[in-house]
């Protein structure tokens, strides 16, 4: 069915669904319909999630998603357009675009710095979507904002969905907004089409039910506590968290913070349906900077050949 | 209730969802056992020096032609300031957690002071955490912490200064938390902290309430706090908000002024936001990045405020009103000559918002000014803002 729905997107509208229907469908009956006019229904309909597709058809194949995440706009956005389509010939199935704030309390020093970085370049809400409309005319990969509570509060919830819609933003993760609080996104994420993706962490014991269970598009798994960073070793039991996560969730579960090499993919791979880098990446821009495609591209094809 | 209104909540990561729930049961459990209450209390009486005292400046009283005006001394409590009193509260209640380190984030120093003298007490290892910017401008205080056995921290990240002392604290917890209390020094951040802390402050208002009966008979006509986060005020104004005619002046860090862009007016300049784990006013900018900000004042050097005060702010209830940093450098130089008392730069912000407000007092009023904190810490800053200013 959802194949069938032309999705039209236009600047300036809603996602919006033309729906041809016709003339046998039960629905005629209740319409007073005029004689001569083609009976015509506009009602806002979803097209399938991005996200949702992709985990579907990776799972298909039998393989594990590989999610990347880096900083808009580091070193400038016109890199981040760049980079994000090396990293998907590269084998990334799901970009994770950070939006940079001034105070990222839930990140290690890495991504703080990338944050910073991209501040100092200019990086707006606004010049992010332009770049994510700019990669969407040229892919179709899911595309996440990662981005703390305040930049959505502030630049006005409404229109901020608005725009995910408009410009093709699949999901957002705020690392801010707990289960407690997601009241504030959860409505207007949904009526737009955008995924709020939840986390769960180790430390969450009893809260994973509660988490997992409301969990859309994919759950987010912290793989330890702390904040974000590459890690040399795991303390976790991934054995026990992601079947106590299995047990309650009906989407696809992915892992991430401190998963920065092909054999740390690898294995964590085996617990969950998607792997996420973040830091690993990070760190690669901020040495090499403008020039930073093909060295992405050579670390991206090394996980992807594990997963 | 982890609201105020529509400010407060829990804005955190979920690797601390469960430190914080943790320690609102814990709050829970003791806040009406009797053996905490009575260990508190000897603590308070004993080893901080409660009550303190509310004296009458009978000189400054005369010198306004107002109201009469007394202070509440928290400047003489054990370590300077008002910040032991939550920190004693906190830290046994995260020994009877059975947490063996304290972190805190400071700006001034007070705080941080306050926590490494507990954790000395309570022999618990402690780090805190603050502001390069700050550890330059409060050095006496950092080798205090330092005496004390605490290890601090520099935080280089950012303005280098208060929030970025906040956000490190934050992430440390997030890292160390089934071993560590986030002795937060202010009434803000995620629930339950803006709650604990204020319970463990309002024996400020309490105490000044009975004292003035006796003194005076009555209530007061007005009560004066500095705001940073709001700690010292939330104490003295929360026993006195159901009692409205008690007017409630909050004064606010305006730094190079309300219309420079170096202030740290919050409820003065701010807007709507989410950070450091709660809603509530912030100085930001239109994609919600928290602006950099000014004050004389380490302590007062936050871009935010606890969401209790955003509340009374909104509600109206509370008066917040901005003081520069050459009127709070005067107020401290008048204190000093008028009463013998040298308070702290950041009290000295409510002692300029009372000399303005207490001429136009009727004289068979009283008034309160919260003395926050004690003054050596900030002579030799001042020493410097006085020359830069020209000959005073």
């Amino acid at each position: 069915m959802a194949d069938q729905v032309k999705i039209a997107v236009q600047a300036g509208t809603a996602l919006q669904a033309e729906m041809p229907v016709q003339a046998e469908t039960a629905l005629q009956a209740e319409m007073p319909v005029q004689a001569g006019t083609a009976l015509q229904v506009e009602m806002p309909v979803q097209a399938e999630n991005r996200i949702d597709l992709k985990f579907k058809n990776l799972k298909e194949l039998g393989k594990k998603a590989f999610i990347a995440f880096i900083t808009a706009g580091d070193p400038s956005l016109a890199k981040t357009e760049e980079f994000a389509l090396v990293l998907e010939e590269s084998g990334v199935d799901i970009l994770e675009l950070g939006i940079p704030f001034s105070d990222p309390v839930a990140e290690g020093p890495v991504i703080q710095a990338a944050s910073e970085r991209a501040l100092n370049a200019g990086t707006k809400i606004d010049s992010v979507f332009e770049t994510v409309k700019k990669i969407r005319a040229k892919s179709e990969m899911p595309i996440l904002f990662m981005m703390y509570a305040n930049c959505i509060y502030v630049y006005g919830k409404e229109r901020f969905f608005a725009n995910c819609a408009k410009t093709g933003v699949d999901g957002v993760i705020v690392p801010d907004l707990p289960l407690e609080e997601q009241w504030e996104i959860k409505d207007l994420a949904q009526s737009n089409g955008v995924h709020n993706i939840l986390l769960a962490a180790p430390t969450s014991d009893e809260r994973i039910e509660k988490i997992a269970s409301q969990a859309n598009g994919f759950l987010y798994c912290v793989s330890s506590s702390g904040v974000t960073g590459t890690r040399s070793s795991f303390s976790t039991d991934f054995e026990k968290f992601s079947s106590e996560i299995k047990k309650h969730c009906a989407v696809p579960a992915a892992v991430g913070f401190g998963v920065s090499s092909p054999e740390q993919a690898r294995e964590l791979g085996k617990y969950f349906d998607g792997v996420i880098i973040g830091s690993a990446f990070v760190k690669i821009i901020e040495k090499y900077a403008d020039n930073s495609a093909r060295y992405l591209k050579e670390f991206a094809e090394g996980i992807r050949k594990v997963l | 209730m982890t609201r105020f209104g529509d400010f407060g909540g829990q804005y955190i990561p979920e690797t601390l969802m469960n430190a914080v729930i943790e320690l609102e049961n814990a709050y829970e459990k003791y806040k009406n056992d009797p053996e905490f209450i009575r260990e508190l209390t000897d603590l308070y009486r004993n080893y901080a020096g409660r009550p303190s005292r509310l004296y009458y400046a009978e000189n400054m009283t005369k010198n306004l032609n107002g109201a009469k005006v007394y202070l509440k001394r928290e400047d003489l409590n054990h370590t300077g300031s008002h910040k032991i009193n939550n920190v004693l509260g906190q830290a046994l209640l995260a020994k009877k957690m059975g947490k063996t380190r304290l972190i805190a984030e400071t700006g001034a120093g007070q705080h941080g002071v306050a926590t490494a003298t507990a954790a000395a007490f309570f022999k618990m290892d402690c780090e805190i955490f603050m502001g390069e910017e700050d550890m330059r401008r409060q050095a006496l205080n950092v080798y205090r912490m330092r005496l004390l056995g605490s290890k601090v921290t520099p935080v280089t990240t950012g303005t280098a200064t208060l929030k970025d002392a906040v956000s490190q604290a934050l992430r440390e917890w997030t890292n160390e938390c089934a071993t560590t209390h986030y002795l937060i020094g202010s009434v803000m951040g995620p629930h339950p902290f803006p709650t604990i802390v204020r319970d463990f402050q309002k024996i400020i208002g309490e105490e000044t309430k009975r004292q003035l009966k006796e003194a005076e008979n009555k209530l007061p006509y007005a009560v004066f706090a500095c705001v940073g986060g709001g700690s010292n005020a939330m104490g003295m104004f929360y026993d006195f908000i159901g009692n409205e005619s008690v007017k409630l002046y909050g004064a606010e860090a305006a730094g190079r002024g309300v219309n420079t862009a170096e202030h740290a007016a919050t409820l003065t300049k701010g807007s709507e936001g989410i950070f450091h784990g709660m809603k509530s006013y912030f100085l930001q900018d239109e994609d919600g990045q928290i602006a950099p900000v000014y004050s004389i004042s380490a302590g007062l050097d936050y871009p935010g405020i606890g969401p209790e005060h955003a509340y009374l702010h909104k509600t109206k209830r509370g008066i917040y009103l901005p003081v520069t940093d050459g009127e709070a450098v005067d107020a401290f130089e008048y204190l000093a000559k008028q009463e013998g008392i040298i308070c702290a730069i950041e009290s000295a912000h409510a002692v300029a918002l009372a000399l303005k407000e207490v001429p136009k007092m009727p004289k068979d009023e009283a008034v309160v000014i919260c003395l926050s904190g004690r003054g050596d810490k900030d002579v030799a800053e001042i020493e410097i803002y006085n020359e830069k200013r020209g000959g005073k």
